[in-house]
């Protein structure tokens, strides 16, 4: 199954290798969480503070638990702010 | 202490300075700032006053933290009624003017009357001077600092000034300070122009005393320390600045897009905090040369940028090719999305003229987005635009007018009036993305619910600064909500408007609330100000001062019926992203959001809630 990956600010570095801009197709395991993603891309667990399934917020506690359709937008950023 | 005691009296119309003692009753009650000076204007002026007339007053303001060592006290506040909205107007600058003005021992400028000719006031400590500004009169903001100074010959004085939009009468001009930090919202800067006023230049060395120095040095040694330790205050925002927040709301479906038609922008990346820090193809450089920061701040989200050189903007234009003030994300959002321009030097570039005519991006790019929309409709043509194609996604037309309106120049003198005034003239009031006649900030209140909310209250007009509830809902800080419901957000943005009212009176950065709750910043006010400044003090300072403002614009004339959203956010469905098949549940959350307020259904402050609050 793929999904789409999106990794902002300080997380783009983990993106794979040859990825221009933000967003990459990744191949995941028919029961892969975001959980398993972050440890496939060796993304550090800590700096993935907002975490949104086809912009909807993923909880921490759900990270092992929410699923993925093909096609899915798993988007990603380390703790930032604006306004 | 910490407050100065001291207050300027600038009567423009006769040419006089007097300084006056602070009314320190009023400063106990109201802080500073945000709040002791809406409490002077109310004093001071009738409210239904034509804010372009000599007996509006304008208020320069300082907080008691102001230019002392706490984190980011350099601030200053403008206040007045405004010429955009006719309602309370406050807008809020960075820099370092702020704490210039509090050296020279002023707690407030305030400004009476007109000047029958151009001047600028100057100030060095305790010698206060009316000039004679003709000189400066029809040049920029940059022009008219770099002219003061070299004039004075003093580099280290500090000018606070307007662009000849705000001399040409564009309504939501500018107060602008240290060549490109704003008091940006609400035409104050169309104000000060009214009164024949170009600029306030400061020299200031007089010192700030706080009332329990070793308490107040560890309260603000704690704070600092909250802050670096932070990972959105000590890393986020010093290395994205607010511009990374252009991918996320996006995400989010909650980016307004061509005059709030779309919710999610498919050029988003491409002016986004990212794509500021790619290198561009004509000389290798990022858009994004470094961060900055205001007097005293240990945060430091600004952005300092540069066009690329041979983008057509600036092509043989040496005075646009320099370093300056950068896209910050609510800049970024109205000229880029809301007019589905995605050319990021383009972005830049017009970002770099509000700066040097004094004009808010915000209002200008969304008002741009209203006239691309009747362009597109028909109902403004070439004739009305002086041949302009002002289509979405022209970067061209977006620079142009940007160059226009500064200028309060020909078409770009009718984006001048702003969005509701410009809808109005063509048949289309319904068209103005605005509340009380300020255009909305970055945020759709259809996918982030209690911005509606936000918006549909704010005392200045649509604003995202009054009750920033995008931190809770959509950023987790200091607890996530969810943004498509409206369970729960009419306490949530009381909560945000109480709080923030309190922060911006007290001479600090409303950003340090990312990391800081009240609990970080009552000690340190508490040790520097004479009496009570506990959590539940300003709390109720909070409540007070907001409440003072709704009476204001009662007084006014605006009534509950103008806590109202634009049709299109009530009927219109959001066509993509989470918030799909939603509009704003305003209708759910107001009638609670009063109640909680202690207000009558028709959104007005009760007796008992005058009498508890001590108006």
């Amino acid at each position: 199954m793929k999904i789409r990956v999106k990794l902002y600010a300080s997380l783009a570095e983990h993106l794979p290798a040859g990825t221009k801009g933000n967003e990459a197709d990744l191949e995941v395991a028919a029961d892969a969480t975001p959980a398993t993603v972050i440890a496939q891309l060796g993304l550090p667990e800590k700096m993935c503070h907002l975490v949104l399934l086809n912009g909807v917020y993923v909880e921490p506690s759900a990270r092992e638990a929410a699923t993925f359709r093909d096609g899915d937008a798993l988007a990603m950023w380390p703790p930032v702010a604006g306004g | 202490m910490a407050w100065a005691r001291r207050i300027l009296r600038v009567n423009l119309t006769k040419g006089t300075c007097t300084h006056e003692p602070l009314n320190m009753d009023w400063a106990k009650r109201y802080l500073g700032q945000r709040g002791l000076a809406t409490k002077y204007l109310t004093e001071e002026i009738d409210p239904k006053v034509d804010p372009l007339a000599p007996e509006n007053k304008l208020i320069m303001a300082t907080g008691p933290l102001t230019g002392t060592c706490a984190s980011t006290a350099g601030r200053y506040s403008v206040i007045t009624k405004g010429a955009l909205t006719g309602a309370i107007a406050c807008s809020n600058s960075g820099g370092f003017f702020g704490n210039e003005m509090k050296n020279a021992g002023l707690d407030m400028i305030i400004f009476e009357g007109r000047a029958k000719a151009p001047v600028y006031l100057f100030i060095d400590n305790d010698d206060c001077r009316l000039l004679d500004a003709s000189g400066y009169w029809g040049t920029s903001v940059w022009d008219t600092e770099e002219g003061i100074k070299e004039a004075h010959g003093d580099a280290q004085i500090r000018v606070a000034s307007i662009g000849v939009a705000g001399e040409k009468g564009v309504k939501f001009a500018c107060v602008v300070n240290d060549m490109h930090r704003a008091a940006g919202r609400s035409g104050v800067g169309t104000v000060m122009g009214s009164k024949n006023l170009k600029a306030v230049a400061i020299r200031g060395t007089k010192g700030v005393s706080v009332d329990d120095m070793p308490t107040f040095l560890k309260a603000v040694t704690a704070g600092k320390k909250v802050l670096a330790e932070n990972a959105v205050t000590g890393q986020g925002l010093p290395a994205y600045g607010t511009q990374v927040l252009m991918n996320v709301i996006n995400e989010t479906g909650a980016l307004p897009t061509r005059n709030h038609r779309d919710i999610q922008f498919e050029g988003a990346s491409k002016i986004s905090a990212e794509a500021m820090a790619e290198p561009r193809e004509s000389d290798g450089k990022p858009n994004l040369i470094r961060n900055a920061a205001c007097f005293g701040c240990t945060i430091a989200c600004g952005r300092i940028s540069s066009v690329d050189r041979t983008h057509y903007t600036v092509v043989d234009r040496p005075q646009y090719q320099k370093a300056s003030g950068g896209l910050e994300y609510e800049a970024a959002w109205a000229l880029g999305a809301a007019t589905g321009v995605d050319d990021l030097d383009a972005l830049t570039f017009a970002n770099f003229i509000c700066n040097e005519q004094g004009i808010d991006p915000i209002s200008f790019g969304a008002t741009v987005g209203a006239a691309m929309e009747m362009f597109e409709d028909g109902i403004i043509t070439t004739k009305d635009t002086g041949g302009i194609e002002v289509k979405f996604g022209s970067a061209r037309a977006l620079t142009d007018l940007a160059e226009l309106c500064g200028r309060g120049e020909g078409f770009g003198a009718e984006i001048g009036l702003g969005s509701k005034l410009l809808c109005e003239k063509y048949g289309k009031p319904e068209l103005s993305m605005s509340v009380k006649g300020q255009e909305f900030p970055a945020y759709d209140g259809r996918g982030i619910q209690g911005m509606g909310l936000t918006y549909a209250t704010s005392n200045r007009g649509a604003c995202h600064l009054r009750s920033y509830t995008v931190a809770s809902e959509i950023l987790g800080i200091p607890e996530k909500t969810d943004p498509l419901v409206t369970d729960g957000k009419a306490g949530l943005v009381k909560a945000f408007q109480d709080a923030t009212a309190a922060v911006d009176s007290a001479g600090i950065c409303v950003f340090t609330t990312f990391a800081w709750t009240l609990e970080d910043i009552a000690p340190q006010i508490d040790a520097a100000c004479e009496g009570d400044w506990s959590v539940e003090a300003l709390l109720a300072t909070g409540e007070r001062i907001w409440n003072l403002e709704r009476q204001f614009n009662l007084a006014a004339g605006f009534t509950g019926k103008d806590d109202n959203l634009p049709p299109r956010l009530m009927k219109d469905a959001a066509k993509t992203g989470p918030a799909k098949g939603l509009t704003s549940g305003l209708d759910k959350m107001l009638p609670e959001y009063y109640q909680l307020r202690g207000w009558s259904k028709d959104g007005v402050p009760t007796n008992e809630t005058v009498s508890r609050l001590g108006l």
